[in-house]
């Protein structure tokens, strides 16, 4: 049975004071593990992305990681408020961020695009009222 | 951290002067110290290079292995190669001619500026940002220490390094070809000296970077001749002093900053200071910077007038450089583009051509599966200790302490706080057992 590594990192709405300090735990893993340098820079940017879209658009969620020695995943589930157009969220340079948002430099609308672009497996699901999940997949072996 | 493996090392310990205090073990950046038996040691394979741990040493127990004038005199020739921070450590230098006139007289055959090889490497860079697709921010190799600094922490960054060698090396190629074709010698006949503000350029000419082998021949510490060169400066002042050779902009190469203005880059970032680096590679790795076409990163505060081996405050070296590229900018405006002519540019060797390899001294094992079973173990014993980062172990951190217990090479009762708690329950029991006789 091979080993498996999992961590749950929660992430709260609105709090730009540690936003980003889940994926540095990630990176960091992920660099002790020995994790090829190829797919560190893609679960890096992933990780990050989906980390600031807990704290920029949804009511706050958990992100977690797994690894195997076959692949590392990434899942965020949130609390809502979910996405009622899936399609157009996709859409690079589409974004419903907020003033506070733009002003920090986010809402660029490749968020999720990039998520996709990065990760081998790319798996979103969403629910008005709900929350969204998203299941990312990279391959080790 | 495989303890097979020894690298070069510039940065060494002197055991004799080492009080086994904390300073260098929370200060190193990449958490290469541990303090055992109450003295330091370098972990070979983590270590940088940076010489924070000498910089930070009260009782100078860190110290850089360079090489001394009396080196000069295993060659027929010998040539030195200035750093353009050896002139920011003269208060009111008019003229770089001065420092290359003294070089000579302190037993130099001749000198080349770096300043020059800077002005290539400018040049070269330059025409590498034009090239198509390339990763954007490309990330400067002229910093030995961020370069390792990304072998070690960065990994994933590596591809983003500029394939260009350093000003040192290319000013030494030249130096010496140019230099054996004048006397009509052999170039093993010619020792080429690095004049160095940094124990990591040291490191880079021992195990080079990017490529086999180094053109330079050895490191002599600026710190080293700063007294033999200071009586001479004001007096060859006021004498007939050689030219400089390199560009304004070659010069200001010494501070953080001066490379980026070589290469004319808008969109271009400059960090001084290794903490500093680490916060912005972080955001490069997130894909945050995707925007900036250079990142130009200086481990040392101010560039490289701010290395462990000055003698000179960097601020007031800062200032000095500012001074001597403003006055040496009115005489001659060129830039590298417009002074460095295009023949040279095939003419010597300007590209790194081994391929940087990531530094894998942070993994926990080469096997992934038993590298989670120690994640695993290191969490659990997290949990149990306390988190004050007191470094009473000897390790930097609670987490690196875990670390090291797991790879075998710290037990948890060198921890002084969960020591003292089993001492405490010890103490509670042998009162018991006391009683329960009684």
């Amino acid at each position: 049975m091979s080993a498996l590594l999992h961590e749950e990192y929660p992430v709260e709405s609105g709090d730009y004071d540690r936003a980003g300090e889940a994926s540095a735990d990630i990176k960091r893993k992920l660099k002790q593990l020995g994790v090829p340098a190829t797919v560190l820079r893609r679960v890096s940017v992933a990780s990050y992305e989906v980390e600031l879209n807990l704290v920029i658009h949804s009511d706050g969620g958990v992100l977690t990681l797994e690894v195997t020695p076959e692949a590392v995943r990434l899942i965020s589930a949130d609390r809502g408020p979910g996405i009622p157009d899936l399609d157009l969220a996709m859409r690079e340079g589409w974004s419903t961020a907020s003033e506070t948002a733009r002003s920090l430099g986010f809402g660029a609308g490749m968020g999720l695009p990039n998520m996709k672009r990065n990760a081998d497996d790319f798996n979103i699901t969403s629910k008005v009222g709900e929350g969204t999940t998203i299941d990312m997949g990279f391959h080790l072996a | 951290m495989d303890a097979t493996k020894t690298r070069y090392h510039s940065v060494r310990l002197d055991k004799e002067l080492c009080k086994g205090c904390t300073n260098c073990l929370m200060h190193c950046p990449t958490e290469a110290i541990r303090v055992r038996k109450g003295r330091a040691h370098i972990l070979d394979e983590r270590c940088i290079d940076c010489g924070e741990c000498i910089r930070i040493c009260d009782y100078h127990a860190k110290v850089a292995i360079t090489d001394s004038l009396e080196d000069l005199k295993l060659f027929r020739y010998s040539i030195a190669l200035p750093a353009p921070s050896l002139y920011g450590q003269f208060r009111g230098l008019q003229d770089v001619g001065v420092v290359i006139a003294a070089l000579k007289r302190i037993g130099f055959d001749d000198v080349f500026e770096v300043a020059r090889g800077a002005d290539v490497v400018s040049r070269a860079i330059a025409e590498k940002l034009r090239e198509p697709s390339l990763p954007r921010p490309l990330i400067s190799s002229a910093c030995p220490t961020v370069v390792r600094l990304i072998q070690v922490r960065f990994p994933d960054l590596i591809p983003n390094i500029v394939d260009v060698r350093q000003p040192m090396e290319v000013a030494a190629e030249i130096a010496r070809t140019e230099f054996c074709k004048a006397h009509d010698c052999r170039p093993e006949e010619v020792g080429v000296f690095f004049i160095t503000p940094c124990p990591a350029k040291m490191t880079a000419i021992a195990s080079p970077l990017g490529q086999k082998k180094s053109s330079v021949t050895s490191a002599i510490s600026m710190m080293e001749i700063y007294g033999r060169l200071r009586p001479l400066i004001s007096k060859i002042q006021k004498e007939e002093k050689p030219e400089g050779t390199s560009t304004s902009y070659g010069i200001g190469w010494a501070t953080s900053s001066g490379e980026t203005q070589s290469i004319f880059q808008e969109n271009a970032l400059c960090v001084d200071g290794i903490q500093n680096c680490i916060r912005v590679l972080e955001e490069i790795e997130n894909n945050k910077l995707s925007d900036l076409t250079f990142f130009e990163g200086n481990a040392c505060t101010g560039g490289c007038v701010g290395g462990p081996l000055t003698f000179e405050n960097n601020y007031v070296a800062k200032n000095s450089i500012r001074k001597l590229v403003a006055t040496a900018r009115a005489k001659n405006a060129e830039t590298p583009a417009q002074s460095v002519p295009a023949s040279m540019m095939n003419k010597y060797h300007l590209r790194l051509d081994v391929p940087i390899e990531p530094n894998t001294a942070m993994k926990l094992d080469d096997n992934i599966a038993v590298a989670m079973q120690k994640l695993q173990r290191m969490n659990e014993i997290i949990a149990e200790l306390p988190g004050y980062d007191c470094g009473s172990c000897g390790s930097p951190t609670c987490r690196a302490f875990a670390e090291d217990i797991v790879l075998g090479y710290a037990n948890e009762m060198e921890c002084i706080h969960k020591m003292r708690d089993k001492l405490q329950t010890m103490a509670e029991q042998m009162v018991e057992l006391a009683q329960t006789r009684r």
